[in-house]
């Protein structure tokens, strides 16, 4: 049978597709972390809190309201954005004036708050969800099994992701948050409100996170502690992109799943560590990251 | 009728305790007998021990009648959160200042290890329940004040290992947990594997608390085993067989939990647990005493309890018990009592603690049902097999306890 | 200054009684975590690198003065001095890496460095995984004086205590620690001085890098114990907790932050996740209302300008 590096093609094109799967969710994450960023200039320690808020919340509509997935994906988005344009407007913006590091340590303060908050009200074990009927069973490709559902993931970030970056770089709103984001006075002189426009970018942002913690609700377990894991791997994606540009972080995220998951073929005892090791290499090499400006 | 009979043994108990206090009444230390539960009260192992551990310690309180030498018996407990320095912190007021005289539970390897050593050091009864690392009776064991009652490593691999066997699943594949706990247990099951004639066709590591297994299992497909070993735990193990479902496998291997409790099925479901085999030292559907203690229990925490609940019981009962035959709550003279005295309650049949500490059970091969055969909640497992606690269990001759080591 | 002269004396008395009065075991966590916590306000308070990783120092130098002590059967004091150059080492690679960022990003690299040599404690055979290093020996002290009553132990901690305590102390109000304050300031003024700003800041990144790993060497033989708790990010987290809540760039306010955090920790343990909820609360606080800290709030109302 044909074989590369010594593995099987089967098993070699298995752990791409799932790569890409994982890539999928980095790439999510590390795109709202770098919306919120380039606006806002902070980072958002509270992203993985949110992202496993958005799962919580798509668990908690199913348990209590009996509300399907499909709403879900749409309703528990936007109650994480509404939580987020609370955490701007009382918190976050008292901080524009200061250090950045100030806004690094309120989103961590409110990322223990938040998953303290889930583990008391629902213990860390963690709820089984599943993914609604449609995507029930397998396509076979060939060399794998992959299940619809996980097809589906892999489809939708990377709609959403498109859709996020042709907004941003190529629509009129994407020109004016660029712009406010180099120069606030000068756009706010033009009449937009640039305010507001910081409080919906944090929104949309923190709604990226819960749309990713949506998806993310059938393949993993829901739990409070989902999201304190990815986070760190998502800041190590994010230095390795650096967070100078929209397509640099999601091409990121999806290369770092996609080597991640090829790790687990070669090597299984280093997949953990993958990520922080390129996170080295990268340092060593373009300090700036691989898409990153120098500020 | 077993409540009767119960009733009159504690009066029983009560009355020659009366007679004992009068002519012993000096030799209990500071006046009370304190029992610790140190516990998860929140955390991922919450509903494996936490707050139905503490119920269940109460209820051996109840049911020994709640004095001893007419001085009070008082539970207390504490939540140490998974972190060894914290037990270990909390432990030592508990000795040192708040007149604690035995903890049980202690579950979480760590933690079970650091109170084990601390309880050595302070010449105190510790009573390990929910932790199964078979170092506490081995590398690290404390015969003179040590107990470990429920199940280890060893005992789990050597049940589920010959018995999978047995059935035919004779070719097997770990996914293992890629630490000290995994490794121990992925050998462990392996060398019986082997022993019984299968054989081991390979292992995957996993690191702990790894998102997403459904690469890891895709190895474990393309070995071809029939049989799929998890050498992980809690989490881990909930998150491999739920992606075994997702990806199909399950269709035509078989799942293997090394280490697993009611309460992880229960999180699972029946429809993705179905036809897994794992093992436990006690199931609440066995027999009419087993069925009427889980009932008291579910009374009280609205769940039915899992095996490590039904041995706090257990382990408070028995302490009791030898404290009163002893008639002192002395540690030595009360831990020769414990050795002396078989268990014989609704969770044990004729258990023994050996010398080494190790407690000495039968234990039970549960295959999960599916939805069909599931008649009301909670009703999970088949019976597949009892394997007598000997065999379960390392014998003492292959013991690494220091003082029992034979070479 | 003779003011504070003052103040150190009644503070050296108080901590010589201490142990008498209070619970050892408890004063010794309190010390080692201010211990810890200086180390790491060396960073954010005079350096002005926010480092989110100390704990790899801290947890790391637990675990090899814990396998020294136990394994090699080494006395204390060689231990302790062995897992704090370990720590060194380790600081110079990481600060190596991390000071080619600033900001932020300083932040998310030490952040992901730690994340990294936790998997290695988790999966590296010494440290025995999720088990953790058990029962390390005190040992006696060069070999002559036994350590194993709680108040003996407690003047070795008080003695490391006291020794990182007065190098910091050395380091602020040296010429070095004076140009670390201006890269502080104004990193680019002090670049266009002449100062190699990377050079200092890595210089200080190893000197609390080593601090740290002390504290962490000492408090794996006080309490006996070296696990994955002591490595993980949440520790991480901790640490800059201690250090805001008592005063960014004070000199005591670190020592108080750490003994609040610990006292907190030690009576509300039976809260549970109550704990996680309550520190999140206090980060929060802190940042928005209250950022100079206990220390540096007091210091503020009572116009002393000792830490400046």
């Amino acid at each position: 049978m044909t074989e590369i590096f010594g593995v099987p093609i089967q098993a070699f094109m298995g752990q791409l597709t799932i790569g890409l799967v994982n890539g999928a969710f980095y790439a999510m994450l590390s795109l709202g972390l770098a919306v919120i960023f380039g606006m806002l200039n902070i980072v958002n320690f509270a992203h993985g809190a949110l992202y496993m808020m958005g799962a919580m919340f798509s668990w908690m509509l199913l348990k209590y309201a009996d509300v399907n997935y499909w709403f879900a994906l749409v309703l528990a988005p936007v109650g994480v954005g509404i939580v987020g344009v609370i955490i701007e407007k009382t918190m976050l913006r008292w901080l524009y004036q200061l250090d950045h590091l100030y806004g690094l340590l309120l989103t961590f303060g409110l990322a223990l708050i938040l998953e303290g908050a889930f583990r008391e009200a629902y213990g860390s074990s963690g709820a089984p969800y599943d993914a609604p009927d449609v995507f029930k069973g397998v396509f076979n490709l060939g060399f794998m099994f992959l299940p619809k559902y996980r097809a589906w993931v892999v489809f939708a970030s990377a709609v959403v992701c498109i859709a996020t970056w042709y907004m941003i770089e190529k629509t009129k709103l994407g020109a004016y948050l660029r712009a406010g984001t180099e120069n606030p006075k000068l756009v706010q002189a033009f009449g937009i409100n640039v305010p507001l426009m910081v409080t919906l970018t944090y929104a949309f942002g923190v709604g990226l996170a819960g749309l990713a913690g949506v998806l993310a609700a059938p393949v993993y377990q829901v739990s409070a502690l989902m999201g304190s894991n990815i986070i760190i791997v998502v800041f190590a994606v994010v230095v390795i992109g650096g967070m100078g540009s929209i397509m640099g972080s999601i091409l990121t995220g999806l290369a770092l799943g996609i080597i991640e998951g090829l790790t687990k073929v070669f090597y299984p005892e280093a997949s953990s560590t993958v990520v922080y090791i390129i996170m080295v290499i990268v340092l060593l090499i373009r300090p700036t990251g691989l898409f990153g400006r120098e500020k | 009728m077993k409540r009767k009979l119960i009733a009159a043994a504690v009066a029983a108990c009560l009355a020659t305790g009366l007679s004992v206090a009068q002519a012993q009444q000096g030799k209990l230390s500071d006046d009370v007998v304190r029992i610790g539960v140190l516990t998860d009260m929140s955390g991922v192992y919450a509903e494996y021990g936490g707050p139905g551990a503490v119920m269940a310690a109460k209820m051996a309180v109840e049911d020994f009648g709640g004095k001893m030498f007419g001085k009070e018996i008082q539970v207390v407990s504490a939540d140490h959160q998974n972190k060894p320095d914290i037990a270990k912190n909390v432990t030592l007021q508990w000795f040192d200042r708040d007149k604690v005289d035995m903890t049980v539970e202690n579950l979480n390897s760590g933690v079970a290890l650091a109170v084990t050593a601390l309880g050595k050091e302070k010449n105190k009864i510790t009573i390990v329940n929910g932790a199964a690392s078979a170092r506490l009776t081995n590398e690290d064991c404390a015969p003179a004040t040590g107990i470990h009652y429920l199940m280890d490593t060893i005992a789990l691999g050597n049940v589920v290992g010959k018995a999978i066997v047995k059935d035919g699943g004779d070719s097997w594949f770990f996914l293992t947990a890629d630490y000290a706990f995994g490794h121990s247990l992925e050998k462990d099951t392996g060398e019986v594997v082997k022993a019984a004639g299968g054989k081991v066709l390979g292992a995957v590591r996993h690191p702990l608390s790894t998102g997403d297994f459904s690469s890891f299992l895709l190895q474990a497909q393309t070995s071809g085993a029939k049989i799929i070993g998890l050498a992980n735990a809690g989490g881990d193990t909930v998150n491999s067989i739920k992606s075994a479902a997702e990806f199909g496998i399950t269709q035509k291997q078989n799942l293997a939990a090394l280490l697993m409790l009611i309460t992880d099925v229960n999180a699972v479901g029946l429809k993705t647990a179905q036809g897994l085999y794992l093992t436990e030292g006690w199931y609440w559907d066995m027999n009419p005493e087993t069925r009427a203690w889980a009932k008291r229990y579910e009374d009280r925490m609205k769940k039915k309890p899992n095996s490590n609940h039904a041995s706090v019981y257990s382990a408070t009962l028995h302490y009791l018990n030898a404290v009163k035959a002893a008639g002192t709550d002395d540690t030595a003279a009360v831990m020769k009592k414990m050795h002396e005295m078989p268990i014989n309650d609704m969770f044990a049949k004729n258990g023994k603690i050996r010398e080494d500490g190790r407690m000495v059970h039968d234990m039970y091969l549960f295959q999960v049902k599916s939805p069909a055969e599931s008649k009301a909640p909670w009703d999970y497992y088949k019976l597949k097999g009892t394997v007598k606690g000997d065999d379960a269990f390392q014998s003492l001759a292959n013991s690494r306890c220091p003082q029992f080591k034979k070479s | 200054m003779n003011k504070t002269a003052t103040l150190y004396l009644v503070l050296l008395i108080a901590a010589v009684i201490a142990p008498f009065v209070g619970y050892p075991v408890f004063l010794m966590t309190c010390l080692c975590f201010g211990l810890f916590a200086c180390a790491f306000n060396l960073l954010i308070g005079f350096t002005g690198l926010l480092s989110f990783g100390h704990a790899m120092f801290f947890g790391l130098a637990a675990y090899v003065c814990g396998h020294a002590a136990k394994e090699w059967g080494w006395t204390p004091e060689v231990a302790v001095i062995f897992a704090t150059a370990c720590t060194a080492v380790l600081g110079y690679v990481v600060g190596w890496l991390a000071v080619r960022r600033q900001g932020i990003y300083f932040a998310m690299v030490t952040l992901a460095l730690s994340q990294m040599v936790y998997f290695f404690c988790v999966q590296a055979p010494f440290t025995y995984a999720e088990d953790g290093i058990q029962s390390i020996p005190r040992g006696k002290f060069l070999g002559l004086i036994d350590l194993t009553s709680d108040t003996a132990m407690y003047f070795f901690v008080l003695a490391f205590f006291i020794f990182g305590f007065w190098l910091i102390q050395r380091i602020i109000y040296s010429p070095f620690g004076q140009v670390l304050k201006s890269i502080r300031e104004n990193e680019p003024r002090a670049l266009s001085l002449g100062y190699d700003v990377d050079k200092y800041k890595l210089m200080a990144f190893v000197l609390s890098a080593a601090i740290a790993g002390l504290a962490g060497a000492v408090k794996s033989l006080a309490l006996g114990i070296a696990t994955l708790t002591d490595v993980g990010w949440q520790m991480s987290g901790e640490v800059v907790l201690m250090t805001l809540l008592g005063g960014m760039g004070t000199i005591l306010g670190p020592v108080v932050g750490a003994s609040a955090i610990i006292t907190m920790q030690n009576y509300l343990s039976g809260l549970g996740s109550w704990v996680t909820i309550i520190m999140g609360v206090t980060f929060v606080i802190c940042v928005l209302l209250f950022r100079r800290g206990i220390v540096g709030e007091i210091e503020y109302r009572f116009g002393k300008k000792t830490s400046k």
